[in-house]
């Protein structure tokens, strides 16, 4: 029995470690029964799991070889027919599935950097205070964080609405007249809304790291006569180098996932708001309008293949910069 | 992070060597203060405009008060369509409370399980684990959403429910608390007095996991409350709706058929948030700890 020994200890508990603590003189049938014992703890997730992870990823891959045809004239109703990778030729060739694709990603190389960016600024602002004040600026920019998505982004359509928010009309008064439901304000509308949401959580994992590392090292710098700015810049942001690869790698796949801000923002701006504005919605309506759940299941497959790359490619090539 | 981290003392002062001018620790209040309004002015905005009658809303100033009218909104809520609100809350209660305490037991003795015991295919099963980060959601609920019609459960509270018990993302959490918080001491000691493995776990392992376990239990009740499209797909009747998927449908039903339930929508949004934004920040010790380890492991 071996114990992978891990580097921090989560609670603070100073918990003593030691090796495999095996006894030679107990028989190797004991060992066995321990490990299926402990297997056994493992058996309602495993269980669970199975059904609630591995069967619907394998009914979906199933799934996605038969397509709905009508039968006949179209009298017999709906049949079911094996059609191979028909939806999958079909999906590589859909012309509004890769746009929403590219849509989302576009997007993305606008708002993650632009919110990561806030977020390190709030990291390292917080990071020039005494611990206590830091603590109570920490909690107002959780504020946000702790409001269910489908409530913030309720909450910024009415803010943004012409009638009824309060940014059309101070904006007014310095000069801008904004339309933030009009097609081409949309996604700086919507950017900021998941920035407001998203800041606070990414702030929390940045500080964290920043935190964790020895405080001697930037008191080292100071001593060398190094300005504060540069010391953020030349050694902090170094150190927090893996927070910000890891939430940038979150966001991305959060991103490529995007469906409640723009399901609720089609309420007010449908002709822009299409049904295929993203992956995720084209999926949900080929399946619950179109009734097409061969066609959704296969583009749901392309999806998830599509999300493990670019996280491979995001991750490698970050690992790879010099830092 | 390492054994070195330092925790600063509460109330500590500036670090030794500091030399911020007068200038620059302005500056820097002064970029703290603006984040803390772009971060705060959204929700006190939402405060007042749930104070605020159908009049108020349109003809008076967004960010300060017009005529108190909050507990005739909060009535309005509470009673419109026969209280379908309070409804909504106790389903949103029962979703992230029942899934939030069964999905914590089930992480924890599966976390145990991996972080302590040497099985076949325990490599594995950690592997699933982990790799089941990147599914898409939509990937799962669909073909869920299918079986589930098979065996009758779709619009029943299970079909909400059930998906809400397995949570990799709280069994990878128990794993490394494990780690941390259960000397293998003790576990030993208990079985050579001859306590038998599951007594071993509920009366050692889990109070040992004590913090762990409110960190699992947290995250998991603020993800099950939050979810939206898990209940949007597997939920017909509004009696079963969560309180996301209730106000979703309120404000769908404002814009499309022209019956004003601004106010309704705001106040509702509001009640809603309040008891979750208590119990976060009394919590917050836990569930930070929770989200800056899963990050950072």
């Amino acid at each position: 029995m071996s114990i992978t020994a891990t580097r921090a200890e989560p609670t603070g508990a100073a918990a003593t470690r030691r090796g495999p603590g095996r006894d030679l003189r107990r028989t190797s049938r004991w060992h066995t029964l321990r490990a299926l014992k402990g297997a056994a703890f493992a058996a309602p997730f495993i269980v669970g799991f199975l059904f609630v992870f591995v069967v619907p990823v394998g009914y979906a891959v199933y799934e996605s070889l038969f397509s709905e045809r009508s039968s006949g004239l179209g009298i017999g109703g709906q049949e079911r027919v094996f059609v191979g990778f028909d939806n999958f030729t079909r999906g590589l060739q859909d012309g509004a599935f890769w746009a929403s694709v590219g849509r989302v990603l576009v997007f993305a190389c606008f708002q993650i950097p632009l919110m990561l960016s806030l977020a390190l600024g709030m990291a390292l602002l917080l990071d020039q205070l005494a611990t206590r004040t830091a603590h109570r600026f920490r909690l107002a920019f959780l504020v946000p964080y702790m409001i269910p998505g489908i409530v913030a982004a309720l909450m910024w359509m009415y803010l943004y609405s012409p009638r009824l928010g309060p940014l059309t009309g101070v904006l007014e008064l310095v000069g801008v007249d904004a339309d933030f439901y009009a097609s081409e304000m949309l996604w700086v509308s919507m950017g900021n809304l998941l920035t407001w949401h998203g800041v606070g959580y990414n702030m929390l994992i940045i500080y964290g790291a920043l935190r964790a590392v020895p405080r001697e090292v930037f008191d080292a710098a100071r001593v060398d006569g190094a300005g504060e700015l540069r010391i953020a810049w030349s050694i902090k942001v170094p150190f927090v180098r893996g927070a910000l690869v890891l939430t940038g790698m979150l966001a991305i796949i959060g991103m490529l996932q995007i469906f409640n801000e723009p399901l609720l923002f089609r309420q007010v701006a449908p002709e822009t708001v299409t049904k295929s504005y993203t992956p995720i919605m084209l999926i949900y309506y080929q399946a619950f309008d179109s009734n097409d759940y061969g066609y959704a299941a296969a583009l749901s497959v392309i999806l998830a293949l599509i999300v493990g790359a670019i996280s491979f490619l995001f991750y490698r090539f970050t690992n790879r910069a010099p830092s | 992070m390492t054994a070195t981290r330092r925790r600063p003392e509460p109330g500590e002062e500036l670090p030794v060597g500091t030399r911020q001018s007068r200038f620059s620790r302005i500056l820097v209040l002064v970029g703290l203060g603006a984040l803390v309004l772009y971060s705060i002015a959204p929700v006190w905005w939402l405060v007042v405009s749930a104070t605020k009658d159908q009049r108020d809303l349109l003809y008076t100033n967004g960010l300060w008060f017009g005529d108190f009218n909050l507990f005739q909104n909060i009535e309005q809520v509470l009673e419109y369509n026969d209280g379908i609100y309070l409804r909504w809350l106790l389903n949103s209660l029962l979703y992230a409370t029942v899934g939030g305490l069964v999905g914590t037991l089930i992480a924890l003795a599966a976390g145990y399980s991996i972080s302590r015991f040497q099985f076949p295919g325990r490599g594995l099963l950690l592997g699933a684990v982990i790799g089941s980060f990147l599914i898409p959601y939509a990937m799962l609920t669909m073909p869920l959403y299918l079986l589930f019609s098979r065996i009758g459960l779709v619009d029943s509270v299970w079909a909400v429910l059930i998906p809400s018990f397995i949570s990799p993302f709280s069994v990878y959490l128990a794993k490394v608390y494990t780690d941390g918080a259960v000397p293998e001491e003790i576990i030993e000691a208990a079985r050579i007095d001859g306590a038998g493995e599951l007594r071993i776990f509920f009366q050692i392992v889990v109070r040992l996991m004590s913090t762990g376990g409110a960190t699992v239990f947290l995250l998991s009740f603020v993800q099950n409350w939050n979810q939206f499209f898990l209940p949007l797909t597997m939920l017909r009747g509004e009696d079963k709706w969560s309180l996301n998927l209730g106000l979703y449908f309120w404000n769908s039903k404002r814009v499309e058929a022209g019956v004003d339930l601004t106010a309704l929508v705001l106040t509702g949004a509001l009640l809603s948030v309040i008891p979750l934004v208590i119990f976060m920040v009394a919590m917050q010790r836990y569930w930070r700890t929770g989200v800056t380890l899963g990050a950072l492991k």
